[in-house]
């Protein structure tokens, strides 16, 4: 138990050193944008004493580290600053996009899961054998097709030729769920295929590595059934790197859900930071790059924590 | 062992197309990939037009020619990039250790602690859309990952006895360390090299597709995807080639890289 706690406690203090350089690294990221965000906010048509001003009001005349130690300060307490665009809260506009992006993410990497792991067990099981040899091929060919191109072929298959599903356009969960749905199935679908390329490779891979080992010869020569062997021996023991495995994920999809979104037009957290890279909407730019390394580093952090939950012995080590 | 696998075969066949792909673009293309003609806009395949035309009524095979080119040119320096500043850095943080390895193990954790993409769209707004800028922006994302593999070999490496041996028969330290110690320790880098140049052409491809890549008119795979959403049903010929030579590539290169592991890794040999 106290393993456990000094584990948890680890692995909680090392995550702050890295959101402070994460946090440092965006901001000077931001910093190094060619363009004055000043002139960008009030335009050309203004007065030299009232940019000045403008410019005191947002701390801008202040020295750099200054600057960051303030920035980080309300970052820490929720205020991300008011977007320059439509004057709206950073963090608001940024939570209200990222239940979009959340779910789609969420619900994919499940249900990707759900389908790997039996996949890939199976071809290990089976290993070089005709099943496992096109599943792997399937795979790899999930796992070359770019996400943006699966979904302007699934756009064009349901939407297009068989009319099933909308093209463009979302509807919130909130207002017409089942309306919502319909603007969902398709970019989950997408992901999930293409994760699922991924996985069942992991799985299998990590599965081969676990039935070689002799306690599972002995299993098998103490005489339990196949399935018993996989199920209960093999799968918790192979079952580690695949719980990494789902958080690197989850967070490459953060990186990549701008283009996604793009595909099927949804309104989630990476189309805002594009839309605001493209409107020099500093705040909102800065904003979505350090929340979304947050979030990466938050689900690490869950991803480590529960690791223990399936191999106690990283606690021990 | 012997005979070449099929991953390679079928791997190398497909790398294969996509080289001569972007050769033949350096020589010659049916149309010029940049000649817009009003007259023949979005025309569907056919004898004149092998694979058709764009919106702008340019000709779809000669894009997707000089298109490859251009991929194959970003993804060969980026990951030249990505290695050389990657490896240098790694050499001297294994090799020299104490401060400067702390230092840049910070460093690296906490690029690392960003997704790639996002750490490359953050640099492309600083960069600006080009060609330059991309290969700049992911080579610096990537190259995190090519530091902390160097340096983990790197510290074993350097514990061998040729290492010692070389010092003691007078070499300098900086030629132990480029001479001796970097041979020895690039064997799991040729396996990440390989798989890196998958994701950048794939990232290169989604820059471009986001409209923050290579600008525009210029024919890479990932703008005449982006140019073919909003013609989805009129012309869907045009999401169909870029998207095929993409996937081709990639689906290339991870075979390759596989046959490649299976060498390197007896243990996880023919599937």
């Amino acid at each position: 138990m106290r393993a456990l706690a000094i584990y948890i406690a680890k692995r909680l203090l090392w995550t702050l050193p890295t959101l402070l350089l994460v946090g440092m690294i965006v901001f000077v990221m931001v910093r190094l944008i060619p363009g004055d965000p000043v002139q960008v906010a009030l335009g050309d048509q203004v007065s030299a004493g009232e940019s000045e001003a403008f410019r005191a009001r947002l701390g801008l005349d202040q020295p750099i580290p200054l600057q960051f130690l303030y920035w980080m300060g309300r970052a820490v307490q929720g205020d991300l600053g008011n977007s320059i665009s439509n004057g709206q809260p950073v963090l608001a506009l940024m939570l209200g996009r990222f239940q979009v992006t959340f779910l789609i993410m969420v619900v994919a990497v499940a249900l990707a899961t759900c389908i790997a792991v039996p996949a890939g067990m199976v071809a290990a099981w089976k290993q070089n054998g005709r099943l496992d040899f096109s599943f792997v091929a399937l795979s790899t060919l999930l796992m070359s097709v770019p996400s943006f191109w699966l979904g302007l072929l699934m756009l064009l298959v349901f939407g297009v030729k068989l009319g099933w599903l909308p093209v463009v356009g979302f509807v919130p969960l909130s207002e017409n769920p089942r309306a919502a749905l319909s603007y969902m199935i398709l970019p989950i679908a997408t992901l999930t295929l293409i994760e699922m390329g991924v996985l069942t490779r992991m799985v299998r891979a990590s599965a081969i590595e676990v039935l070689r080992l002799e306690y599972i010869m002995h299993a098998r020569a103490k005489g339990l059934s196949e399935r018993r062997v996989l199920l209960r021996h093999a799968l918790p023991n192979a079952f580690g790197p695949i719980w990494t495995m789902i958080g690197l994920i989850l967070g490459g999809l953060l990186g990549g859900a701008a283009v996604l979104e793009t595909v099927f037009t949804l309104p989630g957290l990476g189309r805002l930071l594009v839309d605001a890279i493209f409107a020099r909407d500093y705040p909102v730019v800065q904003g979505c790059l350090l929340f979304t390394a947050l979030v990466y580093v938050v689900v690490n952090l869950i991803v480590d924590l529960c690791y223990p939950l399936f191999d106690p012995r990283v606690v021990a080590s | 062992m012997m005979r070449p696998s099929l991953n390679l075969v079928v791997g190398s066949l497909l790398i294969g197309i996509v080289v001569a792909m972007a050769v033949t673009a350096f020589f010659w293309t049916p149309y010029s990939p940049m000649a817009v003609n009003l007259k023949a806009r979005m025309v569907g395949p056919s004898a004149s037009y092998l694979l058709g035309t764009d919106d702008f009524g340019r000709d779809v095979l000669s894009r997707l020619l000089v298109g490859a080119s251009q991929s194959l040119t970003v993804a060969i320096l980026t990951v030249a990039l990505a290695v050389g500043i990657g490896a240098t850095l790694g050499l001297i943080s294994g090799y020299v250790r104490g401060m400067v390895d702390r230092v840049l193990m910070v460093v690296s954790d906490a690029i690392l602690a960003l997704p790639g993409t996002l750490l490359a769209l953050g640099l492309m707004v600083i960069m600006g859309p080009n060609k330059y800028g991309v290969i700049f922006a992911l080579g610096v994302a990537y190259s995190p990952s090519v530091l902390r593999i160097v340096r983990s070999s790197v510290l074993s490496v350097r514990e061998r006895e040729f290492v010692e041996a070389s010092r003691v028969i007078g070499n300098s330290e900086l030629q132990t360390m480029v001479r001796h110690v970097l041979p020895n320790s690039i064997a799991p880098l040729v396996v990440l090299a390989t798989s890196m140049f998958g994701w950048v052409v794939l990232a290169e491809s989604g820059l471009s597709f986001l409209g923050l890549g290579v600008p525009p008119p210029a024919p890479t795979w990932g703008n005449m995807l982006s140019a073919a959403r909003p013609f989805l049903e009129r012309a869907p010929w045009l999401g169909l080639a870029p998207g095929i030579c993409i996937s081709m590539t990639l689906l290339g290169i991870n075979l390759l890289g596989d046959a490649l592991r299976d060498r390197l890794d007896p243990r996880m040999e023919r599937q």
